[in-house]
């Protein structure tokens, strides 16, 4: 349990995070307008889901050592399950969102049970190749179904009126926000239980766990099941923020994953959050940079790289797991240290 | 009858192309442990390495290609020596840090080639004017068995043959060879024996950089044109194909190359006639990789480099 004292700072930020869509004040180099236009809160919507989506994968990579290639996969059905029975089979929004539920249980249950049976590289490859025929699947359009490089222009009819519309962005923003606050407190809860002590075990050292007797398989498929269906609701938000692009089911999007949970740092309790959304924020603003006229003006040797978001945080995290292997979660106690020790040294002369 | 010879060597062409990328990468992880995610940019600026020498040289087809392939395959190993001294180098005992450092340069390089080259494809070799810019004896074609084949197959196939014999022969026969095997085999062993196994990763790397290179300007002549995109697609199914041959295993990613590459279009044509369905193919190979992996979790050879 986190000490009343420990939780003062998260909750104040919960508080804030909670009255922002009526703050009208300006951020100037953050964000583009005043924190209550829909475009500001459209893209810190965004980022609070993948806080919440980078959360659900740090649960396998950094709690329980899974290295999966794969993540991208069960976003993506959240993205294009629900599309497709709105829009395709005309389903209500309950009906769909239940089907949605089920399958993201059934799905990482199968994929999940098969390729939890080789462990390290394969594992990642094996998940990469079921990710890798989604994408197929996707791209090439069977049966009209998901549209394939186009997407699925959503069906809004069986949408309440709340999630539609620019006017109602702060509805999306606030479920934006109680989807990671979600994450958090199931994900919290997980790791607290004993099954999450086994993860831990398991990342640490799976032959130690088997000699005191435990099964890991049936632990990593809980957290594989548990990460899955986690990030198939982030999908289904990023579905009402964004709408259906093939680009959440390429392994290109499951790689951005693992760059937020080692930018905030791996199997902390705030890191994956940060991280995140520290990641989304930093990408719109570099491709908004990118378009302004002081870079466009720049010789070429300097246009190029600065107007590719990707490059400056493939750098960024390159330099990250470099220089800070923590990540920004280990920054405050990096900076302590770097106090203490400057304190101890004036105190030592 | 002819569909299927010309579905086979079409096959085998594809399989070549996997073979040169995996050949690389097998040798890295089986001697480093280090799955390299750059390397797909060793595809893809080969490639466009070898483009970009063909806009800047007017000579005749077939000195423009040589000149173009020699360009792209030494660009190729100074770009894997240069990442293995800079990059991989100094994280040496901290494997995942140098997975999660290839990662980052994957995102960072496919990006770098995007914003130099944009998303167009760009037809290989450039020779503006031209009617054809390749060889015209690459575009025709040659009847097997009632199967008319165009020739640049055959190139494919024939530059994998040789640079598997070389390897091959490479490994065997010379000290750096032997040295290179020993290590996939037991590299703690080889250390302790007094022989400094780090000098051959950047060699490994400058190998593995220059053939992906040379798979990547292969594979503008394939498919007639380089694009961004082409690193990354080829890498996948060259990931498979080192999973399913036993990583560090030469021989094992050549026959794994073949039986993706044949499978990929086997499935290709005939499921695709049945299902109506252009994926099937893609999807064929992600399966044969699961159930590979299930019966055989170590891959189809066991980890020796041979």
């Amino acid at each position: 349990m986190m000490t009343p004292r420990r939780a003062v700072v998260p909750v104040l930020l919960l508080a804030l995070l909670i009255v922002l869509p009526f703050l009208s004040v300006d951020i100037p180099v953050l964000f583009g307008g005043p924190l209550d236009s829909p475009g500001t809160l459209n893209l810190l919507a965004l980022c609070l889901v993948f806080a919440g989506v980078a959360l659900s994968y740090d649960l396998l990579f950094g709690y329980t050592g899974l290295l999966s290639f794969g993540h991208a996969l069960y976003f993506a059905l959240g993205v294009y399950l629900p599309a497709i029975a709105v829009t395709e089979w005309e389903w209500s929004l309950p009906a769909a969102l239940a089907l949605l539920a089920v399958v993201a249980i059934a799905l990482p249950l199968v994929l999940g049970a098969v390729s939890l049976r080789v462990t390290g590289i394969a594992f990642a490859m094996v998940t990469l190749a079921f990710a890798q025929a989604g994408n197929v699947i996707v791209q090439t359009n069977p049966g009209g179904l998901t549209g394939g490089d186009e997407g699925i222009i959503l069906n809004f009819d069986p949408l309440p009126d709340f999630v539609v519309g620019i006017v109602n962005t702060k509805y999306l923003y606030w479920l934006a926000l109680g989807y990671a606050v979600a994450v958090f407190l199931i994900a919290r809860a997980a790791i607290g239980s004993s099954a999450g002590h086994v993860w831990r075990a398991i990342r640490d050292n799976e032959r130690r766990v088997e000699v005191i007797g435990l099964r890991p398989y049936p632990y990593k498929l809980l957290a594989f099941v548990l990460a899955s269906f986690l990030a198939a609701w982030g999908g289904f938000l990023w579905l009402l923020l964004i709408g259906v692009t093939p680009e959440v089911t390429t392994a290109t999007f499951t790689l951005t994953l693992l760059v937020m949970v080692v930018l905030g740092g791996t199997g902390t309790r705030f890191g994956a959050l940060v991280g995140g959304f520290a990641y989304t924020l930093l990408d719109n603003r570099l491709r908004n940079l990118a378009g302004e006229e002081r870079i466009q003006d720049l010789p070429d040797v300097l246009r190029v790289p600065l107007s590719e978001p990707l490059f400056l945080l493939g750098a960024l995290f390159v330099a990250i797991v470099f220089f800070a292997p923590g990540g920004i979660s280990s920054f405050p106690a990096r900076l302590r240290s770097l106090v203490y020790r400057r304190a101890a040294k004036e105190s030592a002369s | 009858m002819s569909t299927l010879v010309l579905l086979t060597i079409t096959g085998l062409g594809l399989g070549a192309l996997y073979f040169l990328i995996a050949s690389g990468l097998s040798l890295i992880y089986g001697l480093m442990g280090v799955l390299n995610f750059a390397h797909g940019a060793f595809i893809t600026f080969g490639a466009y390495a070898a483009w970009w020498i063909t806009t800047h040289v007017e000579a005749s087809a077939e000195a423009e290609l040589i000149l173009a392939t020699a360009f792209g395959l030494v660009f190729g190993a100074v770009l894997g020596a240069l990442i293995e001294l800079v990059f991989i180098r100094p994280l040496y005992r901290r494997p995942i840090e140098q997975v999660l450092v290839t990662v980052g340069l994957a995102l960072a390089l496919g990006a770098l080639v995007f914003g130099i080259w944009g998303a167009d494809p760009k037809l290989f070799p450039d020779r503006p004017g031209e009617e054809i810019s390749l060889p015209s004896w690459m575009i025709d074609t040659t009847t097997i068995l009632g199967a008319r084949i165009p020739n640049d197959r055959f190139v494919e196939i024939a530059v994998a043959v040789v640079v598997l014999a070389g390897l091959t022969a490479f490994l065997r026969f010379t000290r750096i060879g032997l040295i290179i095997r020993a290590g996939v085999e037991n590299r703690s062993m080889v250390t302790a024996l007094g022989i400094d196994v780090r000098k051959t990763f950047t060699f490994v790397f400058a190998v593995g950089g220059a053939l992906a290179a040379l798979a990547g300007v292969l594979s503008g002549i394939y498919f007639s044109t380089v694009d961004p995109g082409r690193g990354t697609s080829l890498l996948i199914f060259a990931f498979i194909v080192v999973v399913i041959g036993g990583f560090g295993s030469i021989g094992g990613s050549a026959v794994a190359a073949v039986a993706v590459g044949l499978v990929q279009q086997y499935a290709n044509y005939y499921a695709a006639d049945w299902l109506d369905w252009s994926g099937a193919g893609d999807v064929a190979v992600m399966f044969l990789l699961a159930g590979v992996l299930l019966l055989r979790p170590e891959g189809l050879a066991p980890k020796v480099a041979h």
